[in-house]
């Protein structure tokens, strides 16, 4: 349990005088995401420690550099978890990384997304500013949502210093579902199960079969059974721990792996690679040699993005592609600005986003 | 160039773009958008026009960015926060005209819909797949989406599905600079900052929402309620959280106290006790082995926690019955006081019985009864503050009642708005939830997108000099903040 506010502070007012960038780092387990970038690196892991919690409240509010396994674990002894389920990707995981790197795993797709769950944080911005944004209730509707735009922004719009977030009960009882198909099958199972009335929490298509996680009560799962085929999977929890870190044998390789956001039930790309589906389509992970350009040509022509997720120095030693999608020119100005109004030098996490006009 | 002489020149300037039944200037005409659901204020706008397609949005915004002439856009207008107030100099940009479904889609479980659309006829276009798009504010019947998506709108069902924010997949919005911007995408996210979270109850002051893609959800297989009576307010805001702390997330999950059960009762005969100090409304939705073993769950937590009595729905009819009573609460109050008050605070849920004393206390001292109707599971309190408008300076009163309510929310650690919006309601409010440095950066925001200052300027973020004449600025530590600010 530490308050490093100060020195943080301290910390970004000289950077920000000196016009001196500064490389935002945690834990250290997600350095792999975004575009390169240098600068000095900025520890924010030691600000640690959880502030707040109150199970009967469904709110955590927790410094950004404790470590997520300890929010995981507190949450479990009162039978509360995070229901957007984000990956690790280390031991080193901090709360902080997990909320600027917006990252959810497979639940996500039936309980929402990590900015879904965030209801207000602190943050320092690149002037040195420690500004509270939010709340710590369920419903705020007071000013910009600033705190969910901190979601996903990789610290470039200020250092994330405390978040808040809401929690959700343990589901009582779970069951995994296997059911072998091909990928048009697969698309069309998932979605179709996804508009029924079903417990789903989990909808995942490694290339052989659909594997569908179900939440409820315990007699809720067992009626289930009754109305939904497939063989049970035993070794459930396993299966979706391994996909949610990126340890099933499905990303064990040095290809470069594209993250696609696409509508849940676009038919496939015709993109050259080996594939597999999270959240029931809408999230594809694709490992392929083909170029940036033609990824990004399919996965635009359906009204999704596609990131450079891993191995991005795959391209990079040919010619340097952004790892993010590009953005049209009035989008791509408005996050100008708004990188302008937080971090006006520049300093936090420069480029690691798009780049940053110095 | 006085505001008068602006209004001929930008007649001109928009019927390049618009036909002319599209521009209303008359007194007469201009007379019904003089105010939204929060009738207390009013002002006449210099025009009011109603385009229809995207290209007449733009039309309008490039011909009121050139003359700068402020743009406040308007959906159904029924806000509870005076966010489509007009502005005098300014043009109201009416959505009304754009109410087509433009396509659902089933396998995708997604509707694209015009900003004018009501809440309710997505549900109603989805019903045929068995889909529905789940936040219900109580409006949901004349409310626009729009509308829900520039005020983050919730809803009694926004415990377990999410308010607007959550429900809500890609946007197209009208830059004041003219441009299209599409937000999120055909998938869950987004490349880039999430600026369709930002979009989301930024009360039409970051741009002109013209599309909406929302997400639909399964309709519950099956749902039950509980009805459950206290003789005590803190036992009954006590069950509430001993529910949550159960693993249960109910859909519904709702509070009465005794002036509003007797009011709804009076009007609606839903058979609540009129006897009761409060009751809960506790909805369970899924599929049905799973209700019927939560209910039996809640049944016990609530009696553990000291209910008087429980009913249980034996079927929807008597399920939506039991509903009516609270969906009904407000007019009910409106028919035993000639006018109310509705406030729109969200508390940590421990806090519910000190809020609620203090609320009564309030109420003694100034002289006007409060009957409180509560989203209990997220916190979110209604308090109607029953007034007569026509007794010289009760709605005075009454908003000064409201402000001191919503000043003990921020106390306790809450905030002054859970779904309704700031607008210019609760604009002093701000002050006292807001460091000044949180509100600089809120300009800041609102610079980036809009550095003319054009759209729904003044609406939901207070000015500092507005804060310090107030005298409601936070002081911290002693140190008074911007000490060179001058302050009147």
């Amino acid at each position: 349990m530490s308050d490093i506010t100060q020195q943080l502070q301290a910390q970004v007012q000289r950077a920000f005088q000196a016009n001196n960038p500064l490389l935002i780092r945690g834990g250290g387990s997600k350095f792999f995401y975004g575009n390169a970038c240098d600068g000095e690196v900025f520890a924010a892991g030691e600000h640690r420690g959880i502030i707040e919690y109150e199970p009967k409240e469904l709110v955590i509010t927790a410094r950004a550099g404790t470590p997520l396994k300890d929010i995981e674990s507190t949450l479990a002894q009162h039978g509360q978890m995070l229901a957007f389920e984000p990956p690790h990707f280390g031991e080193t995981a901090t709360l902080g990384g997990t909320i600027a790197c917006g990252f959810s795993g497979p639940r996500r797709a039936f309980a929402g997304s990590a900015r879904d769950f965030v209801l207000g944080c602190k943050v320092l911005t690149g002037k040195g500013e420690v500004i509270e944004f939010g709340g710590k209730v369920i419903k705020n509707v007071a000013g910009y949502d600033v705190s969910r735009l901190m979601a996903g922004a990789l610290g470039t719009l200020g250092v994330i210093l405390e978040v808040s977030l809401k929690v959700l009960p343990v589901p009582e009882a779970e069951t995994t579902l296997a059911i072998a198909a091909h990928t048009n099958e697969a698309i069309d199972i998932m979605n179709a199960r996804a508009g029924q009335p079903l417990p789903l929490s989990g909808a995942v298509y490694d290339g052989e079969a659909v594997v569908m996680r179900f939440s409820s009560t315990e007699l809720g799962i067992k009626e289930l059974r009754k109305k939904i085929a497939g063989d049970e999977l035993k070794q459930g929890p396993e299966f979706w721990r391994q996909v949610k870190e990126q340890q099933h044998f499905f990303f064990a390789n040095d290809m470069p792996l594209w993250r696609l956001s696409l509508a849940p039930a676009t038919l496939p790309l015709g993109l050259p690679g080996s594939w597999l589906f999270d959240w029931g389509g809408a999230l594809r992970w694709l490992k392929t040699d083909a170029s940036p350009r033609d990824v990004r040509d399919a996965v635009a022509a359906e009204g999704g993005h596609a990131t450079l997720f891993k191995h991005r120095e795959f391209w990079e030693r040919q010619q340097p592609y952004c790892v993010f999608h590009p953005l049209p020119s009035a989008l791509m100005a408005i996050h100008q600005k708004l990188k302008t109004a937080f971090d006006p030098a520049k300093i936090l996490n420069r480029h690691r986003l798009y780049e940053d006009r110095i | 160039m006085n505001d008068l002489h602006k209004k001929p020149l930008l007649i001109n300037a928009l019927r390049s773009g618009l036909p002319d039944n599209a521009i209303l200037s008359s007194e007469e005409a201009l007379r019904p958008y003089e105010c939204d659901a929060l009738s207390a204020y009013r002002e006449l706008p210099l025009l009011v026009v109603l385009p229809e397609t995207i290209e007449q949005v733009q039309a309008v915004i490039t011909a009121c960015a050139s003359l700068e002439v402020p743009v406040v856009a308007r959906g159904a207008g029924t806000g509870l926060s005076g966010g489509a107030l007009p502005l005098s100099n300014g043009v109201v940009l009416s959505l009304a005209k754009f109410t087509r479904i433009l396509g659902i889609d089933q396998l995708n479980r997604t509707a694209c819909v015009q900003p004018g659309v009501r809440n309710l006829a997505i549900s109603e276009a989805a019903a045929p797949y068995g889909l529905y798009y789940a936040p219900d504010p109580s409006s949901q019947i004349a409310c626009s989406i729009g509308g829900n998506v520039a005020e983050n709108s919730g809803g009694v069902h926004c415990l377990k599905y999410g308010l607007t924010v959550h429900n809500i997949q890609q946007l197209k919005v009208v830059t004041i600079g003219g441009d299209i911007l599409t937000l999120g995408g055909s998938g869950f996210d987004g490349a880039g900052y999430d600026l369709l979270a930002l979009m989301c109850g930024s009360e039409g002051m970051l741009g002109i929402i013209v599309e909406i893609t929302v997400k639909l959800l399964p309709k519950p297989e099956y749902a039950q309620l509980i009805m459950a009576a206290f003789d005590d307010l803190a036992k009954a805001g006590k069950a509430v959280g001993d529910i949550l702390a159960a693993g249960i997330v109910p859909a519904g999950l709702e509070m009465m106290d005794n002036l509003a059960i007797r009011a709804s009762e009076a009007y609606v005969n839903a058979g609540y006790p009129t006897d009761a100090a409060a009751i809960l409304l506790c909805e369970l939705d899924g599929c049905s082995a799973e209700v019927r073993q939560q209910i039996q769950k809640v049944q016990a937590v609530l009696q553990q926690a000291g209910a008087t009595s429980q009913r249980i729905s034996a079927d929807d009819a008597e399920r939506e019955l039991l509903w009516k009573g609270r969906k009904a609460a407000f007019p009910a109050v409106g028919r035993i006081s000639p006018d109310y008050y509705c406030m729109d605070g969200t508390i940590p849920r421990r806090q519910l019985p000190y809020v609620l004393q203090r609320i009564s206390e309030l109420s003694g001292e100034y002289g006007l009864p409060v009957a409180n109707v509560f989203h209990a599971g997220d916190g979110n309190l209604h308090p109607l503050i029953l007034y007569d408008a026509n007794i010289q300076g009760e709605l005075q009163k009454a908003e000064e009642l409201g402000g001191k309510i919503l000043e003990i929310c921020v106390e306790v650690g809450g905030t002054i708005t859970g779904e309704h919006g700031v607008g210019v309601e609760k604009i002093n409010q701000m002050c006292v939830q807001f460091s000044p440095l949180a509100l600089q950066q809120f300009h800041a925001v609102k610079q980036a997108f809009d550095p003319q200052q054009l759209l729904n300027p003044g609406k939901a973020v207070p000015s500092l000099h507005r804060c310090a004449e107030l005298g409601a600025m936070h002081v911290h530590g002693g140190k008074l903040p911007f000490p060179d600010l001058e302050r009147f």
